[in-house]
């Protein structure tokens, strides 16, 4: 390995505040003060509750209706599904991949990245880091695109209020799906990806 | 951290020294928890939320969607068609409906629901709204307890919701008219009730109609309430003037029944719930009509031109009934068309009469009914129904019952169905008959033998005159000839001494005017005399008057001025006297 050494091996803790190096013994950091972790702490755990949690979410999130259309005195609720559905069948294809990529493909795709890198870290697999930490980047990148589903509700439930000629409400569902994406980011957040690499180095 | 514990050994100077928590459970596992129990809660939240899953027949799945079409009452939402799928025998469409918790009542067996699509009807326009939102389903809730959960959809919007309160009736009539389901029922013109339904009567003779009127007013309907249709405008041209009549504008476009109790009702009490009417073509039908109705036939000999169904029967000038069919007969005997009329008659008309007539024990037990009876009592005493003109101008014809006291005597059955009233020639006809009688006889008169008679006579007459002219005429001059001799005789020896004799008159009167004018000597003596004789006459008078006051004169003479009294007047006398004017 022509690698050089790594700040574990030189007993160096990096700062997450200011991103200086600390010696290990330390538990504050030399110059900003903030608390000094080899690793994000509880990392995994945390990971996967918050995992969990927009796991639960996901459920209401698309069995609740998000919206209500009242336009001209008819009602409707309408589900993510539901909506996705109504798009598709009445031809606004384009318009149905984007809330489907957005509102099922992308929360669909962190779940299933961060499961994998959870149980790949928890296992301390030593298989395609370089792919996992590509993974990971982007579901940070993605994740905050997830809540496009949720700025078109509240624009539009803002926007269109005009008593009875037509208006739309917002519903549970949304609000779930909110949470979703909130927590998926908590749990995204919440992951080291330096474990990725651990297994590589500590079990040299 | 878990994960290190299965950690395989590592070198002690690699190892970084990590601070652990004691707790082996981290905090942010509750964030899960959370996101569950939220979850969870909703989850029976939302099963509270579902109610009874009920499926509805229609007739069409127009207007209705899936997951879209709403179940509403009072516009409240409680339900949603959840699928829409083709009755099994394609005749109907099953309508899947997902109720709420709260429309648990919706599911009684007598619950309604119908689709409320925009529509134009009897009672305005409804359901406009629907025409932007698309049809729901209304819905109203049974008060039955137990449920079920397959119902047949009403293709027309219940008019009356259960929780309305009033009464409903029964109407018997003969044919719908302009009426529908929502038509109005005025009392005293206002709007009291409607229209529930109708359908044909079972013998298909008639249309049963079924109203609803609501609660503060149906105590107005009792046992002897009329109804009529008051569909419409209704024109009358009678004797005073012409009468135009309607309930309102909207019993003109959509029909309506107005009903009323007649002004000599005595019940008060309020009919019971779907006690049976007779709806009445008009007003003056309804108000003509009084008690039960009975069927009477009448045959009459003469065509009756003229006379129409609704003619009124009348009896004693009043009208008791209606004419309600014409038809004619055929008289396999005569070989005669004789004219049928059948009549709706209302024996309660007859007041009093009738009344004893049916308090009668004998007439209570009778089997051929208390109109039998009535009419044979009143066809005995001469009872016979007419055909009258009621217009001599437009020709129109009533039927008129009258007492005829010297009409010939009918056999009369008073069991027969309907019952059949004997007739006479109305008195139009009567008169008509008499006038041709006369006509007849003055035919009969041999105009041609009097004219042939006359003929001969005259000429007799002609053939005696000429016999006169010749024989009798000479003869006659003859006698004019001597008789003109006679006179000539006469004027000769007879004129001359008349004339002699009135020359002689003629002196005599002469001489006697003469003695008799004024200024002859006899006149005047004869006046002086005259004047003489009245003084005498007057002294006379005095005297006796003197000498019925002073009877002592005759004795004692004339006393002078000492009396007081008698002879104060004494001068007058003589200037009396005096004065007497002197001829």
């Amino acid at each position: 390995m022509t690698m050089p050494a790594t700040a574990g091996q030189m007993n160096l803790v990096l700062c997450h505040g200011c991103r200086q190096a600390c010696p290990a013994a330390h538990a504050h950091c030399d110059r900003c003060g903030a608390g000094l972790h080899r690793r994000k702490p509880n990392s995994l755990a945390r990971a996967w509750a918050f995992l969990a949690a927009s796991l639960i979410c996901y459920i209401p999130a698309n069995a609740l209706p998000v919206m209500y259309t009242d336009i001209l005195g008819s009602g409707s609720e309408n589900t993510i599904f539901g909506g996705i559905l109504e798009f598709w069948e009445s031809g606004g294809w384009d318009l149905a991949l984007l809330i489907f990529i957005a509102s099922v493909v992308v929360p669909c795709t962190k779940f299933l990245v961060l499961g994998t890198l959870l149980v790949t870290c928890q296992r301390r697999s030593r298989w395609a880091p370089t792919e996992r930490a590509k993974m990971f980047r982007m579901i940070e990148v993605v994740g905050y695109w997830s809540m496009l589903d949720v700025l078109v509700v509240a624009l539009v439930a803002a926007l269109v209020q005009f008593r009875s000629l037509s208006s739309i409400d917002p519903r549970g569902g949304i609000l779930f799906f909110g949470l979703v994406v909130l927590l998926t980011m908590f749990a995204a957040l919440s992951f080291d990806p330096r474990i990725i690499w651990d297994p590589e180095v500590e079990d040299a | 951290m878990p994960e290190h514990s299965n950690s395989p050994p590592q070198p002690a100077p690699s190892k970084p020294v990590v601070k652990r928590r004691r707790v082996s459970v981290s905090w942010v596992w509750a964030v899960p928890i959370v996101a569950a129990a939220i979850g969870i809660s909703m989850l029976i939240h939302s099963q509270k939320q579902v109610g009874p899953k009920i499926t509805v027949t229609f007739l069409t799945g127009d207007g209705l969607t899936e997951n879209k079409t709403e179940v509403r009452y009072k516009n409240v939402v409680i339900g949603k068609v959840t699928t829409i799928t083709l009755h099994e025998d394609r005749s109907r469409v099953d309508v899947a409906i997902a109720l709420v918790a709260s429309a648990k009542p919706f599911a009684a067996s007598d619950s309604r629901f119908w689709v409320v699509r925009p529509r134009i009807g009897a009672g305005g326009i409804s359901g406009l709204d629907t025409l932007f939102s698309g049809a729901f389903i209304g819905a109203e809730a049974g008060e039955a307890t137990n449920t079920q959960d397959a119902f047949t959809g009403l293709e027309n919007p219940p008019p009356i919701t259960f929780r309305e309160q009033g009464t409903r009736y029964e109407l018997h009539s003969d044919t719908l008219g302009s009426l529908d389901i929502g038509s109005g029922l005025y009392y005293r013109r206002i709007l009291v009730g409607q229209v529930v339904s109708y359908h044909l009567s079972p013998d298909g003779k008639g249309v049963d109609l079924k109203l609803f009127v609501n609660a503060p007013y149906d105590k107005f309907v009792t046992a002897d309430t009329r109804f009529w249709n008051a569909s419409g405008v209704a024109v009358n041209l009678g004797a005073d003037g012409m009468k135009i009549s309607t309930e309102s504008l909207a019993a003109i476009l959509a029909g309506g029944i107005a009903f009323v109790e007649p002004q000599y009702s005595t019940s008060v009490e309020q009919s019971k719930a779907d006690a049976k009417f007779t709806l009445f073509v008009d007003q003056s039908a309804a108000e003509a009509a009084n008690g039960a109705p009975h069927y009477i036939r009448m045959r009459f000999d003469q065509p009756l031109r003229g006379l129409a169904v609704g003619a009124p029967v009348e009896f004693h000038g009043v009208s008791i009934g209606q004419v309600v069919s014409i038809d004619l007969d055929y008289d396999l005997v005569t070989q005669k068309f004789p004219t049928l009329v059948g009549a709706v008659i209302y024996p309660n008309k007859l007041g009093k009469f009738y009344q004893a007539i049916v308090s009668n024990p004998v007439v209570i037990k009778a089997e051929g009914g208390k109109p039998g009876w009535l009419l044979a009592k009143l066809v005995e005493q001469g009872l016979r129904a007419q055909a009258k003109t009621g217009s001599l101008l437009t020709g129109q014809l009533y039927v008129s019952m009258d007492i005829e006291p010297d009409a010939a005597p009918v056999l009369f059955d008073f069991k027969a169905q309907p019952l059949e009233v004997p007739t006479i020639e109305g008195g139009f006809d009567k008169l008509q008959d008499q006038v041709q009688a006369t006509v007849e006889k003055i035919s009969k008169v041999p105009f041609d033998d009097i004219g042939i008679n006359l003929n001969v006579g005259l000429l007799e007459a002609r053939k005696t005159l000429k016999e006169v002219n010749d024989s009798l005429l000479p003869e006659f001059d003859q006698t004019l000839k001597e008789t003109n001799i006679a006179v000539k005789q006469i004027s000769d020896t007879v004129l001359p001494e008349l004339h002699d004799t009135l020359v002689e008159t003629h002196k005599t009167m002469a001489l006697t005017s003469d003695i008799l004018a004024e200024d002859s000597a006899p006149r005047q003596e004869v006046g002086e005399l005259i004047d003489e004789t009245a003084r005498t006459v007057r002294s006379v008078r005095v005297l006796t008057d003197f000498l019925a006051r002073h009877p002592e004169a005759l004795i004692r003479g004339r006393v002078k001025d000492k009396q007081p009294d008698g002879y104060q007047s004494s001068p007058s006398y003589s200037r009396d006297i005096e004065k007497e004017p002197k001829p």
